[in-house]
């Protein structure tokens, strides 16, 4: 009875192990979207500089992000970092270095986007009472942009989180790797145990997701 | 003269706040009634309750001595004996200027394709833009959009026009030809409603003006009176604001 | 890096390649369909089916690709449901698709002005034919540039097949390293190989962005 399956998720360590592989993955979306949110303000405000040669590397570098699927970025990081930088990092930091990465490009255009959607004459204002350039965005740019790009920022955050679900397949022992741990050790006793324990990790997502996906409607709205 | 248009005792409100109390008039065939008022008094919403498009909670509304029942469906079958032009011309982009003139005509009276084009040349050659048929609303000036949505609603052949403030957001330059075109419609008897700040065209093509403060008629004058003798003191001092 | 390894590896990429390119294409092709029901469902507000699209539209969006996957292929054969890789591939993509595509649908009907929707009304049409002449090719063309963006977001998220073995541009290239080892000639190619739908693509979307912003509607 497909019922039954449902008590695997509460035998034994089965809920804290995923909740415990739950952790490593909000720790890699958690380092990311702090990170890679200021790195992309950063390169936001960079990208709205006259200087053509800046503008132009920092579009490359968006649209090779945007353009390569995350799976592939995973892979390419993980393979070339060790091999031609004898850079040895455990997979769960090569993750959090390419979503990281990742998030600063897509946070740098939203960024971006609503730093040139101010209206001229503020900036003109700011100008005409003597504020110097890092003055402007402090004071007048940044503030009046935070309200544009709230909304999206929240969906990027929630699409980070989502993507975090393929740090299995670098072997990252995150909530999925756990789930498949434990549906294998169970094989025997709940043959349904994948319907549960997928069941259980997509509603588990579902739970995080959901509030920014909420936020970024109520933002969107006033 | 006969009676086209009849409101009696009409109230509208959004939500608690009340717009327009107990609005009553009279509008006869072939005359040109002028709506006046300040800013927020409500004209713009009395001219939308008059096709429909602003539900109000009370009142009737005659039409041709017909009482007017005020279902959805009975609107839309009205709104095409009853011409309308917006402040925002509003003409449909994806469109091109034959089309927006003919889309009524076609698809709402069922006329000939061959017809509606021909009465749609023959119009916009009164308004002196027969060239422009196959451009879009995008290729167009504001002053040009707007005489075309004139157009537009002329197409239908409608029993009187609406116009709410069809000037206010021309250029200076652009608003004589627009209002050259109203007036040349009050010669032809169209019957109209006309919002507008325009003190010296309202006064030209007046019957009669209805002055609207706060959601009430505070005034119904002949319009070669109410320029020089209004009745109240408000309207006086709306006139005097307006540097009339 | 060898370019002899590399020419030996493309016609297993080719048929990768192409696998992504047809399973993009059915996976678009619903979820455009699906979205485009749900996004009517909501914009005439029909009861219960309005609500059954707002639940299935979250769900959608807020979770992984990766999990629809496993959900289905793993998950449902425990309840009886036994579904080909392929299959399962094409309907996780749909089922993401299709709340990405209403959501832009939806869009492109909010970003009507109310004022055209009167305009229409004042010159006497019906709801059948203001959703036929003013709605729908209004609504279609505002909805363009999220339809672009969803289809080379839809493009990409082809790549988590992997995790159920689908052979497509990217099990291709991690089975290959796995059985030779030549990591860097193929990760290149299956760059290459994005880069080839991708890259076009973007440009195209760009375009209409600015077409749409700037062109169309610039009343
Ligand atoms: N959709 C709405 N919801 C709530 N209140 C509204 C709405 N539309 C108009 N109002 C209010 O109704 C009143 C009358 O508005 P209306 O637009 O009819 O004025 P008006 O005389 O046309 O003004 P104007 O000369 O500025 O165009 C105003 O106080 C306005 O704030
Ligand atoms: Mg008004």
């Amino acid at each position: 009875m497909a019922h039954s399956g449902i008590n695997l998720i509460f035998e034994g360590q089965n809920l804290p192990r995923l909740l415990g592989g739950l952790w490593i993955t909000i720790r890699v979306a958690l380092i990311a979207i702090i990170a890679g949110g200021v790195l992309g303000i950063f390169l936001g405000v960079l990208r709205t500089f006259k200087n053509r040669f800046l503008r132009f590397i920092l579009r490359l570098y968006l649209e090779f992000f945007r353009i390569v699927p995350t799976v592939v970025l995973l892979f390419l990081f993980y393979y070339i970092l060790p091999k031609s930088m004898n850079l040895n990092l455990p997979a769960a930091e090569v993750a959090t270095l390419v979503f990281t990465l990742w998030m600063a490009a897509e946070a740098s255009d939203i960024v971006r986007g609503a730093l040139i959607s101010v209206p001229q004459h503020q900036v003109d204002s700011g100008l005409a009472i003597g504020l110097n350039r890092s003055q402007l965005y402090y004071y007048v740019l940044i503030p009046q942009s935070l309200k544009l790009m709230l909304p999206a920022m929240m969906n990027l955050i929630s699409r980070i989180i989502k993507t975090t679900s393929l740090l299995l397949l670098i072997s990252v022992l995150d909530v999925i790797n756990v789930g498949q741990q434990i549906i294998e050790a169970n094989q025997k006793q709940y043959p349904q145990g994948a319907f549960w324990v997928y069941g259980v990790i997509f509603v588990l997502y579902f739970l995080i997701c959901y509030p920014f996906s909420l936020l970024a409607k109520k933002l969107q709205k006033d | 003269m006969t009676e086209l248009l009849r409101v009696e005792h009409l109230n509208k409100a959004y939500g608690e706040v009340p717009v327009l109390q107990d609005i009553s008039f009279t509008v006869n065939t072939g005359e040109v009634q002028v709506v006046l008022g300040p800013s927020g008094s409500g004209k713009s919403t009395l001219i939308r309750c008059l096709n429909g498009l602003e539900p109000y909670q009370s009142g009737t509304i005659y039409f041709q001595g017909q009482k007017v029942d005020p279902t959805p469906k009975n609107w839309q079958l009205l709104r095409q004996k009853i011409g309308m032009v917006f402040q925002s011309y509003d003409l449909f982009p994806n469109l091109n200027i034959m089309d927006n003139i003919t889309l009524g005509p076609i698809k709402v009276q069922k006329q000939s394709k061959a017809t509606a084009q021909k009465e749609a040349l023959r119009l916009l050659d009164t308004v002196g833009l027969a060239d422009y048929t196959a451009k879009f609303p995008r290729e167009l000036s504001g002053g040009q959009k707007q005489r075309i949505a004139i157009v537009r609603a002329l197409a239908l052949h409608p029993d009187f026009m609406l116009f709410d403030e069809v000037t206010a957001s021309l250029d200076p330059e652009m608003v004589r030809g627009v209002l050259e075109i109203m007036a040349n419609l009050a010669k032809q008897k169209m019957t109209m409603i006309v919002v507008t700040h325009e003190m010296n065209f309202a006064q030209q093509i007046a019957d009669n003006v209805l002055f609207l403060d706060d959601g009430h008629i505070l005034e119904s004058t002949p319009g070669k009176d109410f320029f020089t003798n209004p009745q109240t003191d408000r309207a006086k001092e709306f006139l005097q604001s307006m540097d009339f | 890096m060898s370019w002899q390894i590399i020419q030996q590896s493309l016609p297993m990429f080719q048929k990768g390649f192409i696998l992504t390119l047809q399973m993009s294409a059915l996976g678009i092709l619903g979820a455009i369909i699906l979205g485009l029901m749900c996004s009517l469902c909501q914009y005439f507000k029909i009861p219960v089916l309005k609500q059954i699209v707002g639940a299935y539209i979250e769900l959608s969006r807020n979770t992984p690709l990766l999990i629809q996957l496993f959900f289905i292929y793993y998950g449902l054969p425990g309840i009886g449901l036994k579904l080909s890789a392929y299959t399962c591939g094409i309907i996780g993509l749909i089922f993401l698709g299709g709340s990405y595509m209403a959501e832009g649908f939806s869009g492109g009907f909010d970003g009507i002005p109310n004022s055209q929707i009167e305009s229409g009304k004042a010159i006497g049409l019906s709801q059948g034919q203001l959703t036929r002449y003013v709605v729908f090719p209004q609504g279609f063309a505002l909805s363009i540039p999220a339809l672009a963006a969803n289809i080379i977001f839809l493009i990409k998220e082809t790549s988590i097949f992997t995790v159920i073995a689908i052979p497509e541009l990217t099990n291709t290239a991690l089975d290959l390293i796995g059985l030779y080892y030549h990591t860097n000639e193929y990760l290149l190619v299956l760059v290459v190989g994005y880069a080839i739908i991708l890259i076009p693509l973007s440009i195209i979307l760009t375009w209409l962005e600015r077409r749409i912003r700037y062109g169309t509607f610039g009343d």
